[in-house]
């Protein structure tokens, strides 16, 4: 048989092997296609894909140190940064040389910030030591480790150099480290002293309340979407707007209008207050915490729950359910048993969608989250505006993406990304 | 209420209407005795209001009024599931999310039937309709024919005394609907079972029934067997949408009780059954079926009328010739006759002559 198809393989009238031909026949169309999707996908490219990847580059590039500091990573090669042993004088001499000529490429202060993302304190020992240090003549030989001391007894702190030579590798999981509340020391990846560790907590905590935010979206959705599908059109498309209705309107002013409603002297408190059911004196604390974000992030993520459910629901036909009720089911148990599981590949596409959304959400917890309600997103906002660590916001970044890409596998594992329907 | 009005009728529609917009009535006053065992089937065009009724028997749409009655008791107000009627719906509605096992073992399982018990029954049903191994698969893994076979054992499974068909061969090809026909009269008819079958087909009404109510605008137009149907049409309605039929127009010119001769609008006079008819001077169509239309003079009864047509196209139909003549100012009065050895192929253009008995022609209402 092979040797059949071997030996009489497919031709075309002119020779041509029928798959060579094919092909080329097809070769015109699909670079036509490419063609209509070229501007999007450069565009993707250029401003998606390229800036994300550059910025997750981020999260393990440490080249900084070798570069304004040389001679003294060289240098201190040879030191043993676990014993307590200062460096010797040649390590000192490089230092300030490349001290020197990062003063004059005002180089010096990045170098100080970098190494106080690790030690705090670093950043003002570079700045201060470099306007004595600038004037220093090398030229002859004196030694230079007791003057350097001099100048800031932070430079005979064994801990110190043992700062520089831990993050002097090019390519560091440092900032990795730290998003999980760990360090990088000299003696291997150890713990955060216990004040310092907040980021694990605030994952898990993001975690959670999407979750909640995800939960809460289903409950409220899904009688929605259910009268959705099965009302006539006319009043179906007139709740659907309703329900669009949000997009429509800025996504501050709705967070923004949850101030209003949930704040201590708000509409919902005097409301309350009002009616008499809770006194003047214990006005509920609902907002700038965890309760105000899972209220304002449910309502704002609520669509997108509703819409794929709704159009997954939506193909349904009736018919199963008066099946279901002809054979003697009772009405609930006609929905449970045939409506409900119909129904799951769109809960599955909604709850993907609104947890996805909720886990990366910034805006709305910046606002009402206060101290408590926050997400990790809002510190990842943080490193990049104001405490410029852009590494460790990349590292808490790419953790979060693949957070998300885990979640999304678990979910294909157990629920079938194919049962994913958005209609 | 006697006893011998309900005495034969297992299902009862008592003047039932029904309404959906509160202003007109998709169901006008509709009465029907439906004895148990018998395969009675509602035949109409769509919208005549068939589909209704069945729903309203299945509970899932309520009558406006009237009252409708399973075994003498009204079942108005019994919710669907508690009526333990079996449903074969148009798109047969497996539930695709089990297979084709637990589809049938649903209805036993919300009876509460013990586990032993419904793999029995549901063996049993799959085996009736000769789809014994086929009961661990998905309703999407098989065939338009064997999807209507496992609805029909679905409906079955829990032994119905009533069954509902809506449409269910509609979505079947010509072929296996006339297979599926022959399948579901021979069941229903060894369960003795009834059965209620809507379709819009009237060739399908006419081989699987044992009476067929004909539908239109909401009112039965005719309830008798399929051969009565056929022969003896109550009306222009009747005639027209059962099977193929000549409609030749005129004026009554003499009534008796037995004879009406009417004048056609081509000056030609018929002697015909007035069925439709009151006055002389009336308006009316008269019926003829295609193959009633006699070319052989000799075989005419008495009561005959010959008429005089012009062949206008002759088509050969591999079993019957179809002839269009125009006769009596109709342009296209069909004869169908069987291709037998000694039948003459007429050609266009041609004059024939043909005669028409006094019982196949049928005066009824303009």
């Amino acid at each position: 048989m092979l040797d059949y198809s071997e030996k009489y393989s497919m031709e075309v009238a002119d020779g041509t092997p029928l798959k060579k031909s094919l092909a080329r026949s097809l070769r015109k169309e699909k670079l036509r296609a490419l063609a209509l999707i070229a501007p999007l996908l450069i565009f993707v490219l250029v401003t998606f894909v390229l800036p994300i990847g550059t910025m997750l580059t981020r999260s393990i590039d440490n080249s900084i140190v070798e570069e304004i500091l040389p001679r003294t990573v060289l240098a201190l090669e040879d030191w043993n940064e676990k014993g307590d042993e200062l460096p010797n004088e040649m390590v000192f001499r490089s230092f300030v040389e490349d001290f020197q000529d990062a003063i004059a490429d005002k180089n010096h202060t990045k170098i100080g910030s970098r190494l106080n993302y690790e030690v705090s304190g670093m950043s003002s020992l570079f700045r201060k030591s470099a306007r004595k240090v600038k004037k220093w003549d090398l030229t002859d030989n004196a030694p230079i480790k007791q003057k350097l001391i001099e100048v800031n007894k932070a430079w005979g702190d064994v801990e110190t150099w043992a700062v520089i030579k831990t993050h002097s590798v090019a390519l560091t999981n440092g900032y990795f480290l730290n998003a999980v509340d760990m360090q990088r020391t000299p003696f291997g990846a150890q713990a955060q002293p216990e004040n310092k560790q907040v980021l694990v907590k605030l994952f898990i905590r993001t975690l959670k309340m999407s979750l909640i935010i995800t939960g809460m979206c289903i409950l409220l959705g899904y009688p929605v979407a259910w009268l959705l599908a099965n009302l006539s059109n006319r009043t179906s498309n007139l709740l659907l707007i309703l329900v669009l209705l949000p997009f429509w309107t800025s996504l501050l002013v709705r967070t923004s209008a949850w101030k209003v409603m949930l704040q201590n002297q708000g509409v919902i408190n005097d409301l309350l207050v009002w009616i008499g059911l809770i006194t003047e004196g214990s006005r509920l604390e609902i907002i700038n915490n965890q309760f105000g974000t899972i209220v304002a992030m449910t309502h704002i993520l609520l669509p997108f729950m509703i819409l794929p459910m709704y159009s997954v629901m939506k193909t349904i036909p009736p018919s199963y359910l008066r099946a279901a009720k002809s054979l003697g089911a009772t009405n609930w148990t006609a929905f449970w048993r045939v409506y409900f599981p119909q129904s799951v590949p769109g809960i599955g596409a909604g709850s993907i969608l609104v947890f996805i959304l909720a886990i990366g959400y910034y805006i709305t917890p910046e606002i009402v989250g206060g101290t408590d309600g926050i997400f990790i997103s809002n510190r990842i906002a943080y490193h990049i505006s104001s405490s410029l660590n852009w590494g460790l916001a990349s590292a808490l970044g790419a953790i979060l993406l693949g957070v998300v890409l885990l979640l999304y596998w678990v979910y294909d594992k157990i629920v079938g990304i194919d049962n994913v329907k958005l209609g | 209420m006697a006893l011998d009005e309900t005495n034969n009728a297992f299902v009862r529609f008592d003047r039932v209407q029904k309404s959906y917009d509160g202003e007109s009535l998709v169901v006008k006053d509709l009465n029907l005795d439906i004895p148990k065992g018998e395969f009675l089937t509602m035949l109409g065009p769509s919208g005549s209001g068939k589909t209704t009724c069945l729903m309203m028997l299945a509970g899932f749409e309520t009558a406006t009024h009237g009252e409708i009655l399973l075994d003498g008791v009204s079942i108005n107000n019994i919710p669907p599931h508690k009526r333990g009627i079996g449903m074969v719906f148009q798109n047969y509605a497996l539930f695709p999310h089990m297979t084709v096992a637990e589809n049938l073992s649903f209805p036993l399982e919300v009876r509460n039937m013990g586990k032993s018990e419904r793999e029995a029954k549901v063996k049993r049903a799959l085996d009736m309709v000769e789809m014994g191994d086929f009961g661990g698969r998905r309703p999407a893994q098989l065939s338009g024919g064997q999807q209507q076979r496992i609805a029909l054992a679905r409906a079955l499974v829990f032994e119905p005394e009533l069954v509902l068909m809506d449409e269910p061969l509609g979505a079947l090809d010509k072929q296996l609907r006339e297979k599926m026909q022959f399948e579901i009269t021979r069941l229903a008819h060894n369960l003795g079972i009834t059965v209620v079958y809507v379709t819009h087909d009237q060739t399908e009404a006419l081989t699987m029934s044992d009476r067929v109510a004909v539908f239109n605008d909401g009112v039965i137009q005719q309830l008798a067997r399929p051969d009565m149907l056929y022969e003896r049409p109550d009306n222009s309605f009747v005639a027209q949408f059962i099977g193929e039929n000549n409609t030749l127009e005129g004026t009554v010119k003499s009534l008796t009780d037995d004879t009406a001769v009417v004048e056609l609008d081509g000056g030609l006079q018929l002697q015909c059954e007035p069925i439709n008819v009151d006055n002389v001077g009336q308006r009316t169509r008269v019926s003829v079926r295609p193959e009633r239309a006699e070319l052989n003079l000799n075989n005419l009864s008495q009561d005959a009328c010959t008429l005089t047509g012009t062949v206008q196209e002759f088509i050969y139909m591999g079993d019957i010739f179809r002839t269009r003549i125009s006769v009596a100012g109709c342009d296209d009065f069909i004869i169908k006759t069987p291709n037998s050895p000694n039948q003459k192929r007429l050609s266009p253009g041609q004059n024939v002559k043909f005669g028409l008995n006094k019982k196949d022609c049928r005066a009824l209402d303009p």
